[in-house]
């Protein structure tokens, strides 16, 4: 072989080589000795408590709810489990040694104090539009926490997902980093629930679909996804509920964690609402809702919408008159006594089915996991409990009374296979630690 | 340890999370007037006030009302004078008395619901509580005159 066209081709190598390199190799940050609290300003930290429930980091990071931000809390995915690390400012084992510098890197470019990649587990690509003034209040807030001795525990990755390098070429295809950029044709307050629902609060995570590489698809943004064994619904015009989620309804839902005319937050998002956006002002709840108001057109949707609830109330008293209809015997017995409404308007102490957007979803899996699982007292409205069914009917009992809500309170056509979903959401449940 | 308030008074119960109400307040607090009956949430007769609304005792978990307020016929009224225990001596409802005290608890809410029930409201929120000495009819006539006396401020 030529021996120019050798050197060339060796030339090559070693600049792809060396392109790859640099892309994937990120330097290390120095230590620094543990910031004492002083060193941060009281205003400081607890604006930066507000920003950290907003992100709701506590949920993700705290496996027990005596040592919060200590980590240890599970994420299984088809690639594996990834557990939460420790950011207490614990200077072993915890964030005690990382600087503001390390700090909002890690959050901007998911990349952590020692210079490896972070797994997208962490939403570091929706932290990166979150401002460089926040994450120092941020910062403040965690440096300031009670420090955990917890060693972070290894992941359950098979070869080759476990090597962090590879993480590089993730970023690369579907990683863009960068602050938030204010759109001036919007008010500030859409701006500001853009901010927060697209950066912090990363809503995204859960309710878009993602890709085989784990990915959010962006051409299926706030589609809907499965996440915990719960449908994350779609945030967009597709979102199925009887009632538009108008601005109100969204202010109503995320402030309080229930609506008359949607139902109330249960499984993941209960812990959103009370443990994480309870922390927020009025005017970033209503900025938040402003902003998913309007990725739904739900605001100009919801004219005229009234009918939609008369016709829901008239459903309430269905089954429960001397029918012959065994599915609507089990309805009543069950059901009916706390269900019933006479209207004319719609309560949530008296929460309307065919109002309920549980029951209009693609699948039945969040109606299963209430009615086998109920409502916790501390859970969705606070004044209102439902009890779990797990223990008092079959799967095949269950799949009867959901088949027949779906079918006298919706119109929708029926769901498929219920039954087998009733037994593997029973089993899940019983699995869990 | 889950702790919350019953009848008024703060509890803390060791029973572990997924026992059911019921038996923590028979058994471990020791208040006999919440009746086991079937214990799959389909009779009623365990039925309790939980953050003021009537849920069957025997499906809720303890953990579950973590923190909650909970009422038993008990506590219903401190003198046991609710208008609707008034209302059920004088109309002479209970035959054996097993039921009673989850009818009265689902009544007490009904009518919080509906102050002035009609027939059809009656059926559809008691129709979940069974009553094996068919005591129905006067157990409709007692919950009639209970919203009469709420109506006129009597108790």
């Amino acid at each position: 072989m030529d021996k120019r066209l050798l050197a060339g081709l060796s030339m090559a190598g070693l600049l792809i080589l060396g392109g790859c390199v640099a892309l994937v190799w990120r330097p290390g940050i120095e230590p620094v000795p543990p910031p004492t609290a002083a060193s941060f300003a009281p205003a400081e930290v607890a604006r930066g408590q507000v920003l950290a429930a907003a992100g709701n980091c506590a949920v993700c990071h705290t496996s027990d709810p005596g040592h919060p931000y200590a980590g240890g809390v599970g994420f299984a995915s088809s690639f594996g489990t990834i557990y939460s690390t420790n950011i207490t400012p614990d200077a072993a084992t915890g964030i005690g040694r990382w600087s503001q510098a390390a700090f909002t890197r890690a959050m901007h470019e998911g990349v952590a104090r020692d210079g490896s990649h972070l797994f997208p587990a962490f939403p570091y690509d929706h932290f990166t539009k979150v401002s460089n003034g926040d994450l120092e209040a941020l910062y403040a807030f965690l440096m300031t926490q009670t420090p955990v001795v917890a060693t972070d525990r290894k992941n359950d990755l098979p070869f080759p997902l476990n090597i962090r390098a590879l993480q590089a070429g993730w970023k690369l295809l579907y990683f863009r980093p960068g602050r938030y950029v204010p759109d001036s044709a919007r008010s500030p307050s859409w701006n500001r629930g853009a901010y927060l629902g697209e950066g912090l609060a990363h809503c995204a995570a859960c309710h878009s679909p993602r890709n085989a590489l784990g990915a959010e698809d962006p051409r299926q943004a706030y589609g809907g996804a499965v996440v915990d064994g719960w449908i994350a619904p779609a945030l967009t015009d597709a979102n199925p509920s009887s009632q538009i989620w108008s601005e109100q309804e969204l202010f109503a839902y995320l402030r309080s964690g229930v609506t008359d005319a949607h139902g109330s937050a249960v499984g993941p998002m209960s812990s959103v609402v009370h443990e994480g956006l309870s922390a927020l002002p009025d005017g970033d709840i209503h900025a938040i809702a402003a902003y998913y108001a309007d990725l739904s057109q739900g605001t100009a949707r919801h004219v005229g919408n009234s009918a939609g609830i008369d016709r829901s109330i008239k459903t309430s008293d269905v089954g429960v008159g001397q029918v012959n209809d065994v599915d609507a015997r089990l309805y009543v017995a069950a059901c009916a006594a706390c269900h019933y409404s006479s209207g004319p308007d719609p309560t949530a102490q008296r929460p309307d089915l065919a109002l309920n957007s549980a029951l209009r979803l693609d699948q039945p899996t969040n109606l299963i996991q209430v009615v086998l699982h109920g409502v916790g007292a501390a859970e969705g409205d606070p004044l209102v409990m439902m009890p779990g069914f797990a223990g008092a009917l079959s799967d095949a009992d269950i799949t009867r009374l959901i088949a027949y809500l779906r079918r006298t309170r919706t119109g929708l056509p029926p769901w498929a296979d219920v039954e087998p979903q009733v037994a593997m959401i029973r089993k899940a449940r019983t699995q869990a630690p | 340890m889950v702790s919350f308030q019953l009848n008024g008074r703060p509890v803390n119960v060791s029973a572990q999370p997924d026992t059911p109400l019921l038996w923590v307040i028979r058994d471990e607090i020791g208040l006999t007037g919440t009746k086991f009956g079937c214990g799959i949430g389909l009779c009623g007769a365990c039925t309790v006030h939980v953050q003021g609304r009537a849920v069957r005792s025997c499906i809720v978990s303890v953990g579950s009302v973590s923190g909650a307020a909970v009422i038993t016929i008990e506590g219903l009224d401190p003198d046991g004078k609710h208008p609707l225990q008034t209302a059920w001596i004088d109309r002479q409802v209970p035959q054996c008395g097993y039921c009673q005290s989850g009818q009265i608890m689902q009544a007490a809410t009904l009518l919080q619901d509906f102050p002035d029930p009609t027939p059809d409201d009656i059926t559809a929120v008691m129709n979940g509580n069974l009553c094996r000495c068919m005591a129905y009819i006067r157990i409709r006539a007692a919950i009639l005159l209970a919203a009469d006396m709420l109506r006129r401020g009597e108790r």
